[in-house]
């Protein structure tokens, strides 16, 4: 008899492309994060698929904290260009040009718990009532016990001690005026699927995942790039050397890796080798162990 | 991920693993954190920050070892705590299939995780403390398993170390086990190991403690269960999503449904029927983005062409023209009572069943179980929180369901407290 299995990657493409068009049924004004990094590409593509032959019912939303790698903002330019898809931009500047937020300071500032008040902003600027995002449970351990369909109330916080039982494939998305959902379609891959389905699915990528020169600093195990907003310790010495990005975020927090990957194929042997977390890689959840889970209780991503 | 040997994950291998998911049912202190941090010490699925990070933990809480229970731990307050307080999902991979844990917490008043974590599931580790042996709480996650339809059940006999690997006590628990399940789980792929989560036996690499047991490890056992039967194949089932109409010149025509198939396989030119409009069509296209399939089967996402115009929307159901789902607007359930606030007899509340929402009421309690005994306890007129009770209630609207044990995607139903809107509810219907 004929084996009717899915590889496992056919099943998670399979139940993320479920979630998004859920999403895109569900709610009137949902909207992608859009981050610029790999996981956010990957959920465009997905719902490319999800909509085919239709354009993705739903614009994208960047939160910019405008401490970009320009390499990024390029990417995402041409990739709205290409898919026809519809771009908002949510800026951090702004907020903090209007004084919503104010500016950290200090060697460790980083725009990055800032873009919390951006995003909730932009959120209730254009009434989005859902927004997509790319966080999976295997990052981080607050993200381990995370619904596809994460409840905020009208101030964005979450509160994950009293969330919605999630069974089957059945998705509650019933709210109260003012508040919004977070939805997470590939909540179940891990950082080796996406690389994999990247790889069988020829996705294309900023060229900040592969190998390239660029000047970067050694900090607290990390090295991180040199920036012009990006203040250095006088012990600190900038050096050229040939890394590539694990993951893509503001360049404050974006760790760098070693690497002479170029391309896919290699990535993967390198991440498969590897023995360190990516998020072992992200300044910003060194702050305490809880990092991610109070940023998160707040309204983060 | 894995980490480690990177020649197991050649691309090649990766895109050929089988997805398997499975949840963990054991009481406190049964040892399931320690099982599941074997699982991914032993698989090498742990990266070194976060072993480095349990290290540190353990002997902060002077732990004589490496205390593995400490991978699971999730929110503050468990820390804090020391409890597991909500599903949480874990993952790993070896390179035959990749798995998603559902790690649901033991205590009694979280039996709604339990069927929460079981819903999604392919296989259940009950866990069995070889000191104990069978106990209430056993009964209660043996019977969850098979409420929720799990199809493949692994009995893990734990602390097999404090017993001196005795074969006795192992015979003893299977004999008390099987009596029990004798009457609820008849037929089901059910299988014994005994285990030491603590010290590694039968768990990833095989006992030398244990000559007299030969079968699979608890790893082995995931990785080759069969898992191509655990959805429905028969009965062609296809609730409709989505509708997709481009408005563009090049699909000026197309008129796509998008949906997640339940049951059956699909061809082009298979006779369906569309719910509740009771008009016979066929299936003109498999749509997808890489182009048109021959088949489709459950779980794929796709989207179908029909070949007549027909009024389809959102909440609809395409089924086999010869193979008709049951229809009705009265139902009955097993239902988990998952709120504080309980379920009253004559209550109303939003269901959602498939992609199809309407409004019923709760016209009898027929008996809330004790799940510990199964005995029924009749004349109730409310059902509380992680209570398990059959029930009847009536729909605004007809449903299209099949019998939860024939399909747990056309047979399954949530139901929402229309003033909070919570899910209050799982639903299996009879």
């Amino acid at each position: 008899m004929k084996d009717y299995n899915l590889t496992h990657l056919r099943e998670l493409e399979s139940e993320a492309i479920y979630i998004l068009r859920e999403v895109a049924a569900h709610f009137e004004r949902p909207a992608l994060l859009f981050s610029g990094g790999k996981d956010s590409i990957v959920l465009v593509h997905l719902s490319r698929k999800a909509f085919h032959p239709a354009s993705i019912p739903f614009p994208l939303l960047h939160i910019d904290t405008g401490h970009n790698f320009e390499e990024a903002i390029t990417f995402r330019d041409e990739l709205v260009t290409k898919f026809n898809a519809r771009l908002v931009v949510g800026s951090v500047q702004e907020s903090i040009d209007s004084g919503r937020v104010v500016e950290e300071k200090g060697i460790n500032a980083s725009r990055n718990v800032l873009q919390t008040v951006t995003l909730l902003d932009t959120i209730e600027k254009y009434k989005f009532d859902a927004a997509i995002g790319g966080g999976r449970r295997d990052e981080e351990k607050a993200r381990a016990k995370e619904r596809f369909f994460s409840h905020r109330d009208e101030f964005g916080q979450w509160d994950p001690k009293n969330q919605r039982p999630e069974l089957w494939n059945i998705f509650n998305g019933k709210k109260r005026m003012g508040e919004h959902f977070r939805v997470f379609p590939i909540s179940n891959w891990t950082e080796m699927d996406v690389w994999q389905y990247i790889l069988q699915e020829n996705i294309e990528l900023p060229s900040l995942y592969f190998t390239h020169e660029r000047e970067v600093f050694f900090r607290d195990g990390i090295y991180l790039a040199k920036a012009p907003f990006m203040a250095m310790k006088s012990s600190e010495k900038a050096e050229k050397l040939r890394v590539r990005c694990r993951t893509v975020g503001d360049i404050s927090c974006t760790g760098l890796v070693l690497s002479t990957a170029d391309n896919l194929e290699d990535i993967i042997k390198e991440i498969a080798a590897t023995r360190v977390t990516e998020r072992g890689g992200r300044y910003d959840d060194k702050r305490s162990e809880a990092a991610m889970e109070d940023r998160k209780k707040e309204g983060y991503f | 991920m894995t980490g480690g040997k990177d020649s197991e994950f050649s691309s090649k291998g990766y895109l050929n693993m089988q997805l398997l998911r499975f949840t963990t049912a054991g009481s406190v202190d049964d040892g399931k954190s320690t099982l599941i941090g074997r699982l991914l010490y032993d698989s090498k699925s742990l990266f070194e920050d976060q072993l480095d990070a349990v290290k540190r933990a353990s002997v902060q809480k002077g732990s004589e070892h490496l205390n593995l229970a400490l991978f699971t731990d999730g929110l503050r307050a468990e820390r804090e705590q020391g409890i597991t307080i909500d599903v949480a999902y874990r993952y790993f991979a070896t390179p035959n299939r990749k798995f998603i844990i559902a790690d649901t917490p033991g205590h009694i008043q979280y039996t709604r995780n339990m069927v929460t974590g079981a819903s999604t599931a392919n296989a259940a580790i009950i866990l069995i403390d070889a000191r104990n042996g069978v106990i209430e709480q056993t009964y209660r996650h043996a019977y969850i398993a098979y409420l929720l339809g799990i199809p493949h059940i692994i009995v893990c006999i734990n602390k097999m170390d404090l017993l001196d690997y005795s074969r006795e006590v192992f015979e003893k628990i299977k004999a008390d086990f099987n009596a029990f399940v004798a009457k609820v789980l008849p037929g089901e792929d059910l299988r014994f190991i005994p285990i030491s989560a603590l010290k590694g036996d039968n768990v990833v690499k095989p006992s030398g403690n244990m000559d007299w047991y030969q079968e699979s490890t608890l790893l082995e056992t995931l990785e080759t269960i069969p898992i191509d039967k655990d959805h429905d194949m028969i009965h062609q089932r296809f609730p409709v999503q989505y509708v997709i109409r481009p408005e563009s010149d090049k699909y000026h025509d197309y008129r796509g449904y998008a949906g997640r198939i339940a049951g059956g396989i699909f061809h082009p030119g298979d006779e369906v029927m569309v719910l509740p409009a009771g008009i016979k069509t066929k299936i003109l296209q498999i749509d997808t983005f890489n182009g048109p399939l021959d088949e489709a089967f459950p779980p794929m996402s796709v989207t179908l062409l029909l070949n007549d115009d027909i009024d389809i929307s959102r909440g609809d159901l395409i089924a086999g023209a010869g193979d008709l789902p049951k229809a009705a607007s009265e139902l009955d359930c097993m239902i988990c009572w998952m709120n504080p606030k309980p379920m009253q007899l004559n209550g109303k509340y939003a269901l959602k069943h498939n992609t199809r929402d309407v409004r019923c009421v709760i016209n009898t309690i027929d008996f809330v179980l004790n799940i510990n005994t199964l005995e029924e306890i009749h004349e109730r007129t409310s059902l509380a929180m992680n209570e398990i009770g059959r029930i009847g209630l009536r729909t605004t609207k007809p449903l299209f369901f099949d019998p939860y044990t024939v399909n747990r995607q056309t047979g399954s139903l949530i139901l929402i407290d229309e003033a909070t809107n919570e899910t209050v509810a799982a639903g299996m219907i009879l």
